[in-house]
């Protein structure tokens, strides 16, 4: 019984590492993720295309936050504290910011209505008035005759 | 502008309706255009025009300042940041100035803009400059002089307007012959 608590335990252990070693991996932050998501303020372009001389104090100010142990989030903080929020590339999913993302949304769908009432209505106003499908008036009285005498002469 | 068709509620509008929305809606983004032009283009500021005042904290301690807190007296603010390197050229020209005239009637102001604090408080140590130093991370305050770039210096009189503008890095000699006569006999 104990041999058997034993091996469990050890088999914890053995999956429990490889675990915890894939999170820390996934929190450790990357200056190539980073220059993606910042701006340089100066030249108004992504980190990562910068070369100006302040985008590469920025780079160098990133890179050790990282050297510190500083994660992802904590090191978009720091750089949001030193340059204001216009250095996000993309901006926050919280307070007015939130609104960059709602409000395309938001659009989007009242145009996707508008066009389908003006699609129904369009539908509508071409469609019979009955509900039935509309007979095509044919020729009467001479030109039926006329029609007819013709067709037969072309023997169609 | 509402009508009943059949037994199915359906909203028409009339032309004149449908007309003054398509209007107001190609006004509205014409508008919505050009106000993103006009806060996104930063003016100049002209020489006589009242210079802004935008409280900004201080570089190298806590609380902040504005220009109001200087009425009273000549300022000359000048734009900097630690990555310039025509800043540092012209560094040593701003602290000789301020040596020579700062006191209770005439003082430079100096205003990091978009650049790391830390890097900031490391260049005003290395150059002496003992002139008060503000912080302007996001660059509002440099937007709101209408600056093209880094440095740029402006002379503001003690009614806040301004005087004198100076774009790229100002000498020993611009100070001598371009502000020290406007500045009144013992302005320090």
């Amino acid at each position: 019984m104990r041999a058997r608590l034993l091996v469990c335990a050890l088999l914890a252990v053995v999956l429990a590492v490889p675990a915890s070693m894939a999170s820390a991996a996934e929190q450790r932050a990357s200056l190539a993720e980073i220059e993606k998501q910042v701006m340089c303020p100066v030249c108004g372009t992504l980190l990562q295309l910068a070369e100006s001389p302040q985008a590469q104090r920025e780079k160098a100010f990133v890179k050790r936050l990282i050297a510190e142990g500083k994660t992802e989030d904590q090191i978009k903080d720091a750089l949001v504290a030193e340059y204001g929020e216009e250095v996000l590339a993309l901006p926050p999913d919280s307070g007015f910011s939130l609104s960059a993302y709602l409000v395309p949304i938001i659009a989007f769908l009242i145009a996707a209505v508008a066009l389908a009432i003006g699609v129904w209505r369009w539908r509508r106003a071409g469609g019979p008035k009955d509900g039935g499908t509309p007979r095509p008036a044919g020729p009467s009285g001479d030109d039926a005759d006329r029609l007819d005498a013709d067709l037969a002469r072309y023997d169609l | 502008m509402a009508a009943v068709a059949g037994s199915t509620p359906v909203v028409r509008f009339s032309v004149s309706t449908r007309s003054f929305i398509a209007v107001f809606g190609v006004l509205a983004v014409v508008g919505l255009l050009v106000f993103g032009l006009l806060s996104k283009g930063s003016s100049r500021l002209e020489i006589g025009e009242a210079a802004p005042t935008v409280p900004l904290p201080r570089l190298e301690s806590d609380g902040g300042e504005s220009l109001s807190d200087y009425r009273g007296k000549w300022v000359l603010v000048n734009f900097w940041a630690s990555w310039c390197l025509p800043c540092r050229a012209e560094s040593p020209a701003l602290e000789q100035f301020q040596q020579r005239h700062g006191g209770p009637r005439f003082t430079v102001l100096g205003i990091d803009t978009q650049d790391l604090s830390g890097d900031a408080r490391a260049f005003v140590e290395k150059y002496g400059l003992s002139y008060p130093q503000l912080r302007d991370g996001q660059g509002d305050a440099a937007d709101d002089y209408g600056t093209t770039g880094v440095p740029e210096t402006f002379l503001v009189d003690p009614a806040g307007k301004l005087r004198v503008r100076a774009v790229g890095p100002v000498s020993e000699e611009y100070l001598r012959n371009e502000v020290e006569p406007l500045l009144p006999k013992g302005a320090s």
